[in-house]
């Protein structure tokens, strides 16, 4: 890095340009969208130079969409509550359940210890639509369909493989002599877990927290089919702005800025930490 | 403190019990260590001691036998509750605290005030020679630096027993000559007893009172460093402790006019008066007929009437010689404290007192006699 020469270090800043652009231009033209009305998004050629309006968020947040000619209804500020009810619950509900389990695979090898870890991580690549069918008659039945309950229990077949996996990574990166020392000092076997184990295993844990935390954000099928109006989450909820008179794509644009807000921002402060976690070398060997 | 500290008692570990391939990493191991000693377990990798200083210290379960320290059953005890300390080769220290807190962490526990925690930590501190860096956290530390903190964690414990796996693997050579003494000083004034896991026998021979030889998971012999160099009670021991290691050949003994002819392979023959041998000695050798002989390097003389013997290498190490020969189909190796002057391709006459020689069972490897004296 220091020995670059100027021209390198020239060609190395229109490189990251490039990138970044290519990257965040989605990102910022969704931004953009979000202040125009559908007429200046729909103007051909398109132009960066609009009147900037807040009439999108404005719909959005106070539930009424202005279409063409007609009125329609959204609770677009329910769906993003249920999102964020749905998804907290879920993960954390993962959490506590996989955490952990990871530590018992990671640590502790008894019988059908591979079997069952498999067959968890196995829910990751079977279809959803397969599972749904069948999931929803059955919720039906048990009175759980269009419940918070249900649909979080649904959601612990994205999050809690994906927990378990990462977090058992690493509890395996740990040495077990860390804990075998504390326990030796005088402290129970649960104790290690608690101030050796978690502590040590704090980054990945929180890495895959935040990266099951996304995943049930941007679930969309499990909702669709599970949950009725009142329990939809955004990516659902989202579907309400194609009508029958025209899709909104202002609407849409300040829906998605909105509704990624919360995951960005989790990722942006979460980001610092997992660096600091990762760079502080925790056992060397 | 004298009596009985610790007692192995038939302590087995077998992987994978039950299973297709059930692997004894430790078989039947008896041991006793009395109270205020220093016992090595020595042996080379795979050997099974740190299985049973895990046992010990309660990490693996004991597969059949029992463990019994200060006159208590502790095999089916927790870790926590077995009062042992030990000093991991890993090192093992928490990442999130400081040298001094780490060492000072297990007196948290001991209930000890902070005058008293203090005074203790100094002088782990000065022992360990670790007084610098004691305000440091573990990940911007040397090896040898962590290995010392790890240790002065478990030496700074008034445990009933010390477990040190590997304690000094780490350390430069001056530094680890240094600290055996002073750990073995420390060990001794503060009346503990420890157990030593290690492979290097200079380490074990320089702090224990005695020495545990294991391989394949049993014990072979389990006596002071001075028997385990002269009376060693078979093959393996013999050939393991020693440094160049024991040269041993095949022989078969014979008795004629009066003489105990010694025939080893490629026509080489040691010849020696009967006399020369205690007679249960000749006797016990003469009824087996085909032994093992074992010379050390240290005791092989070169001598122009001896047996001929062709020069492979000679090595000049800075405070001795190792000449490698090509004798009786195999290599012998002696030691000699001068420049020796021979070269590679010299012939020269090599010859063992009698008294220097070890008797092998040829095929069981048990020992035979040593010297004069039957094993």
């Amino acid at each position: 890095m220091d020995h670059a020469s100027p021209l390198e270090r020239i060609l190395r800043g229109v490189a990251l340009t490039v990138v970044v652009v290519f990257f965040m231009f989605p990102l910022v033209w969704i931004l953009l969208m979000s202040f125009q009305t559908n007429e200046t998004i729909l103007r051909s050629p398109p132009s960066l130079v609009f009147q900037p309006t807040l009439d999108n968020y404005r719909a959005l947040l106070g539930g009424r969409l202005v279409g063409a000619g007609s009125t329609l209804q959204v609770s677009y500020v329910q769906n993003l509550m249920n999102s964020v009810i749905l998804s907290v619950s879920s993960v954390s509900l993962a959490l506590l359940l996989g955490v952990p389990a990871a530590y018992a695979f990671a640590r502790f090898r008894f019988r059908g210890s591979e079997d069952i870890a498999f067959t968890l991580l196995s829910f990751r690549f079977a279809p959803p639509l397969l599972v749904l069918l069948p999931l929803a008659l059955y919720f039906q039945q048990i009175g759980l369909a269009n419940t918070y309950i249900g649909l979080i229990w649904v959601y612990q077949l994205i999050v809690l493989p994906l927990i378990l996996w990462i977090v058992r990574g690493y509890f395996e990166d740990i040495s077990p002599d860390v804990e075998y020392a504390y326990r030796l000092a005088g402290h129970s076997w649960f104790a290690a877990f608690r101030k050796i184990a978690l502590p040590l295993a704090g980054p990945g844990i929180a890495a895959a927290g935040l990266l099951a935390f996304i995943f049930a954000w941007n679930n969309f099928v499990f909702a669709l089919v599970l949950a009725s109006a009142d329990k939809q989450p955004v990516t659902v909820g989202a579907l309400a702005f194609i009508t029958a008179s025209g899709i909104q794509f202002g609407q849409i644009a300040a829906a998605i800025v909105l509704s990624n807000a919360p995951t960005l921002l989790l990722a942006l402060y979460a980001q610092r930490h997992l660096v600091e976690g990762l760079s502080l070398g925790a056992v060397k060997g | 403190m004298t009596g009985q500290a610790l007692d192995l008692d038939r302590v087995s570990k077998i992987y994978g019990a039950g299973g297709a391939k059930p692997v004894r990493a430790v078989d039947r191991l008896d041991m006793d260590v009395r109270a205020g000693e220093i016992v090595a377990l020595l042996g080379s990798s795979g050997c099974g001691k740190t299985s049973t200083l895990r046992m010990i210290a309660g990490f693996e379960a004991v597969s059949e036998g029992s463990i019994r320290l200060g006159g208590r059953e502790i095999h089916r005890l927790a870790p926590a509750k077995r009062g042992v300390a030990m000093a991991f080769e890993g090192y093992s220290l928490y990442p999130p605290l400081t040298v001094r807190e780490n060492i000072a962490f297990a007196l948290k526990a001991e209930k000890a005030s902070p005058a008293e925690v203090d005074r203790r930590v100094a002088e782990i501190a000065d022992l360990l020679d670790i007084g610098p860096i004691l305000d440091r956290y573990p990940s911007g530390l040397s090896g040898g630096q962590q290995q010392r903190a790890s240790l002065g964690r478990a030496l700074i414990r008034r445990a009933a027993l010390h477990l040190l796996d590997e304690p000094m693997g780490q350390l430069e050579p001056q530094l680890r000559t240094l600290l055996r003494g002073r750990i073995k000083f420390f060990v001794k004034e503060h009346g503990l007893t420890a157990i030593l896991v290690t492979h290097d026998q200079t380490e074990a021979n320089a702090l224990a009172d005695r020495i545990a030889v294991m391989e394949g998971g049993r014990l072979q012999q389990f006596d002071t460093p001075a028997a385990l160099r002269d009376r060693p009670a078979n093959m393996f021991t013999g050939t393991f402790i020693g440094e160049p290691p024991m040269n041993v050949f095949p022989a078969s003994a014979a008795l004629s006019d009066g003489r105990l002819r010694l025939s080893l392979p490629e026509e080489t023959a040691l010849d020696y008066p009967q006399a020369a041998f205690a007679p249960e000695v000749r006797e016990a050798i003469l009824r087996r007929g085909r032994v093992t002989l074992g010379v050390r390097p240290h005791a092989v003389r070169l001598d122009p009437a001896g047996a001929p013997a062709v020069v492979l290498a000679n090595q000049w190490l800075g405070d001795q010689t190792h000449v490698a020969a090509r004798f009786a189909g195999g290599v012998l190796v002696t030691v000699e404290h001068e420049r020796a002057r021979v070269a590679e391709g010299d012939g020269v006459g090599v010859a063992f007192a009698p008294e220097d020689l070890h008797v092998f069972d040829a095929e069981t490897g048990d020992a035979i006699s040593h010297g004069r004296l039957l094993a």
